[in-house]
């Protein structure tokens, strides 16, 4: 049972982080809210949110399928994370843009998504009373991890934003005018099925600590809430992850001091912002338009 | 076949039927839509409304339908005539499995002693239970089966015209974002219906296999929504006999093997048929 | 001059799209077998003026009648071709499949399958498919994905679903704006050829009158506010032009016949809400 909260805010923060664990995911948080930030921005700007969701949702079964056989759930996630990331990505027709392949590589996305379920399925049988750990593959555990988990994150998170410096404005270009970056030597299918890779690998570091279900929400709803606000790519990125790093900790605190869920904790300020975000922008159109 | 002779299986045949049909038609409309993530987004709101249901204790049906059709007409709201935004439909959905972690903790604390039970019912929520299933539901099955494909076959041309060439059917009087928001309705009881039998993570599959294999198979549009429904019936019905001969095995994963295999099989032939007739056509 | 043949007419119209008027005093009829071009500057409101014959935009003034009624209550006698409609070559679905929507598409239920052999009325409609297609010339790529036709070839079979269901009224939204040369030569001509043997009345925006300038009854020439309309060599002059837009402009002919435009003002660049329509047309 986690003390009540005070309005005396240095002590309840002195509290929480009298706890080692409190402090790891606090941690933690900035590195998840700073990498799932920046890959979630580019996964919203190129409309692949459905794909990320789906190899979220491989991530479970991986986790499932590795502790059967005896190996780490990472190992899992990892693996069935990265591989859905290539799967989808070399067998997406084209560029992805027209709206007959829309469709097929939605179809495609869905048929992936629901086969990992299935695989899923199959190995929580043979395991057997496995339901807890199902929890923890689907939600997460945010308020227990450990130093070893920090550490291999900001590895993971390092590496990952790295490789996204790099390709980051070819990746740009190819994302917004995908016919022009080609014509101009941009390799455009090369760096689709990177991003994909890129981003499986994000999610399948951050799945550990939100879970399978909820590392989508990190992934899109500061990014959605940023681009609702400026269209600007650079502001955009930094408000992305201000927003991270805001719901992240503010999630945590109020899961702490609640004895909420962290996943639930974290999605309803997310999604606060971006209703309040949604919000703002409609009334001053309508402000604009008024006096037009 | 003996298969047959056992009621359980003859039951879990009869609903299955029915959903299959539903989520063949349903999903070809839903693939040609490009509207596949609304239906994955809302066989996981079902998630969300069984387990709300359960810890209000009111009946499991009654939460998964109402947040299903629902949000379904929400996110038709929060779109352009009807069809919804993909970051839209992201971030309710990602909110809605949010509460559904809340719920969850809800109806997990709420159970006094077998933390056991509750994670079953989880399960049974994600993953079905079409074998369990008692010929009353089966027959419920059936009927909202039934019910939805023969909305859907009525709707079926204004709403293709609606679909492919939006702007003349608009101006052809087809009343395009009615029938957009009539659709997402039917998605939002299939979705209801289907998780029941296949569980909610699985109705995804037997959304986009069918429908998806059709229209790899076939250009002609009625052609593709019947073989579509075809295939659904097909997937099911295997799968079905195949988790008999393999028992101790989740049915739900057999009939995704069988609808997963299909569309592997349609994507392979498709791929190779392209390239032969892409071969003829620069040579000739 | 009587106008109860009229097929369409309008009387100090006026539109106004997301609080700014966009063009008033138009006045216009068109009968059966006319082809009149709609013309001006890039943004003035000419797609917006269908949008108000089709009834998806109320006028904001004046009267519009459309074969009798009033706009949006005869859509099955008006065959309708908007703006720059592209099929991509994903998506396969069949000309013949786009023509017989045209047809049929709003009939509620399914084609039964099998029916051929039974329904004379299904047989009669297949057959006015072809008969259609071959009006247009298209029947040589009528069976082939539409998203793999050219961009002349695509228009052929758009105009065929405009034109499967006999209209009295073509409206049409700059069909030749993404085609080359000969193209643009080769769907005006059948326009034309369209409009003379069937009787139909074509409406149609444009932004170059060149390819059409021989087969013109009549123009209307719409600049920032207001109109012009009468026959082309009356309308595009010198004179009338620099009237309406209120600046010199000078109409010069090239050798071939061409007329050129000089001197229009670019249409100024007002960041209105170019969509702000679009709310008002869902109604």
């Amino acid at each position: 049972m986690n003390p009540g909260f005070t309005w005396n805010i240095i002590t309840d923060i002195q509290w929480m982080w009298s706890l080692p664990s409190m402090v790891n995911a606090f941690r933690a948080g900035l590195a998840v809210a700073l990498l799932a930030g920046v890959v979630g921005w580019f996964m919203v700007l190129r409309r692949q949110s459905f794909a990320g969701h789906s190899i979220a949702i491989t991530g479970f079964p991986g986790a499932a399928v590795a502790v059967y056989l005896g190996a780490s759930a990472t190992l899992g996630y990892f693996g069935f994370c990265v591989g859905s990331a290539l799967l989808i990505a070399v067998l997406a027709r084209g560029s992805g843009t027209g709206a007959g392949e829309r469709a097929h590589s939605s179809a495609l996305i869905a048929v992936v998504q629901a086969f990992a379920l299935a695989l899923g399925a199959v190995f929580l049988d043979l395991y057997g009373g496995f339901l807890s750990s199902t929890s923890a593959f689907l939600f997460g555990d945010f308020l227990g991890t450990t130093d070893a988990d920090v550490l291999t994150l900001v590895a993971v998170s390092l590496a990952v934003l790295v490789a996204m410096a790099v390709i980051g404005r070819r990746l740009l270009f190819a994302s917004i005018d995908p016919a022009v970056a080609v014509a101009r030597g941009v390799p455009v299918r090369a760096l689709n099925i990177l991003f994909l890779v890129l981003l499986g690998a994000t999610v399948a570091e951050v799945s550990k600590l939100t879970g399978s279900l909820l590392v989508f929400a990190l992934l899109v709803m500061p990014a959605a809430t940023a681009q609702v606000l400026t269209a600007r790519p650079g502001l955009s990125l930094l408000l992305t992850v201000v927003l991270g790093v805001f719901v992240t900790w503010f999630g945590l605190a109020w899961a702490y001091f609640g004895n909420q869920a962290t996943g639930f904790t974290i999605t309803s300020l997310a999604f606060a912002c971006y209703v309040l975000a949604y919000a703002a922008k409609s009334v001053r159109r309508s402000f604009r338009l008024g006096v037009a | 076949m003996t298969v047959f002779h056992d009621s359980y299986m003859l039951t879990a045949l009869v609903a299955g039927t029915g959903i299959a049909l539903a989520c063949g038609l349903v999903g070809y409309f839903l693939v040609l839509r490009a509207q596949v993530f609304t239906g994955d987004a809302l066989s996981h709101v079902a998630f969300t409304g069984a387990l709300a249901a359960l810890a209000f204790g009111i009946d499991l049906r009654v939460g998964l339908f109402a947040a299903c059709v629902l949000i379904a007409v929400l996110f038709g709201a929060l779109g352009r005539r009807g069809r919804a935004d993909d970051v839209v439909i992201g971030n309710v959905f990602a909110w809605v499995l949010g509460l559904g972690v809340f719920f969850m903790t809800l109806y997990t604390t709420n159970q006094s002693g077998s933390s056991n039970s509750s994670g079953n019912q989880t399960v049974n929520v994600l993953f079905g239970s079409i074998l369990g299933i008692s010929s009353g539901e089966a027959a419920v099955a059936l009927g909202i089966g039934l019910g939805v494909s023969l909305v859907l076959l009525l709707i079926a041309r204004p709403l293709l015209f609606a679909t492919l060439d939006e702007a003349v059917a608009a101006a052809r009087g087809v009343p395009v974002r009615l029938l957009g928001y009539a659709f997402l309705v039917l998605i939002g009881v299939t979705a209801g219906e289907a998780s029941q039998a296949v569980g909610s993570m699985l109705l995804l599959g037997l959304l986009a296999a069918p429908a998806g294999t059709a229209l790899l198979l076939t250009d002609r549009p009625f052609v593709g929504l019947a073989l579509s429904a075809g295939l659904g019936v097909f997937d099911v019905w295997v799968g079905l006999t195949l988790s008999y001969f393999v028992p101790n095995t989740p049915t739900s994963f057999w009939i995704m093997a069988v609808a997963a295999t299909t569309y592997a099989v349609a994507m392979a032939y498709s791929r190779i048929f392209q390239r032969r007739a892409r071969v003829t056509a620069a040579v000739s | 001059m009587t106008t109860d043949d009229a097929v369409l007419s309008l009387h100090d119209a006026a539109v106004s799209v997301g609080g700014r008027l966009l063009w008033s005093g138009v006045d216009l009829t068109v009968r059966p077998g006319e082809f009149v071009a709609v013309l001006g500057p890039n943004g003035v409101g000419k797609s917006t003026m269908i949008k108000v014959l089709l009834g998806t935009l109320p006028a904001a003034a004046g009267s519009v009648s459309v074969l009798g009624q009033r706009p949006g209550a005869a859509g099955e006698q008006i065959g309708y071709l908007p703006q720059r409609r592209n099929f991509d070559a994903s998506l396969r679905i069949r000309g013949v499949d786009v023509v017989r929507l045209g047809l049929d598409g709003d009939r509620w239920g399914v084609p039964l399958p099998f029916s051929r052999r039974f329904s004379a009325a299904r047989r009669a409609a297949d057959e006015r498919v072809r008969e259609v297609i071959d009006l247009v010339g298209a029947s040589a790529y009528a069976h082939r994905p539409i998203g793999e036709c050219s961009g002349g070839e695509q228009q052929r079979l758009l105009i065929a679903q405009a034109l499967v269901r006999k209209p009295r009224l073509l409206l049409l939204d700059e069909p030749l704006d993404s085609l080359d040369l000969p193209n643009q030569a080769g769907i005006a001509a059948l326009i034309h050829r369209i409009c003379v043997q069937e009787s139909v009345a074509v409406v149609m925006v444009a932004h170059d009158v060149n390819p059409i300038l021989s087969y013109l009854d009549r123009v209307v020439y719409i600049v920032g506010g207001g109109a012009a309309s009468g026959p082309a060599a009356e309308v595009i002059t010198t004179e009338t032009l620099t009237r309406l837009y209120g600046t010199p402009v000078e109409v010069l002919r090239a050798a071939d016949g061409r007329l050129v435009v000089v001197g229009g003002p670019e249409a100024p660049a007002l960041h209105t809400d170019r969509h702000g329509d679009r709310h008002e047309a869902l109604r």
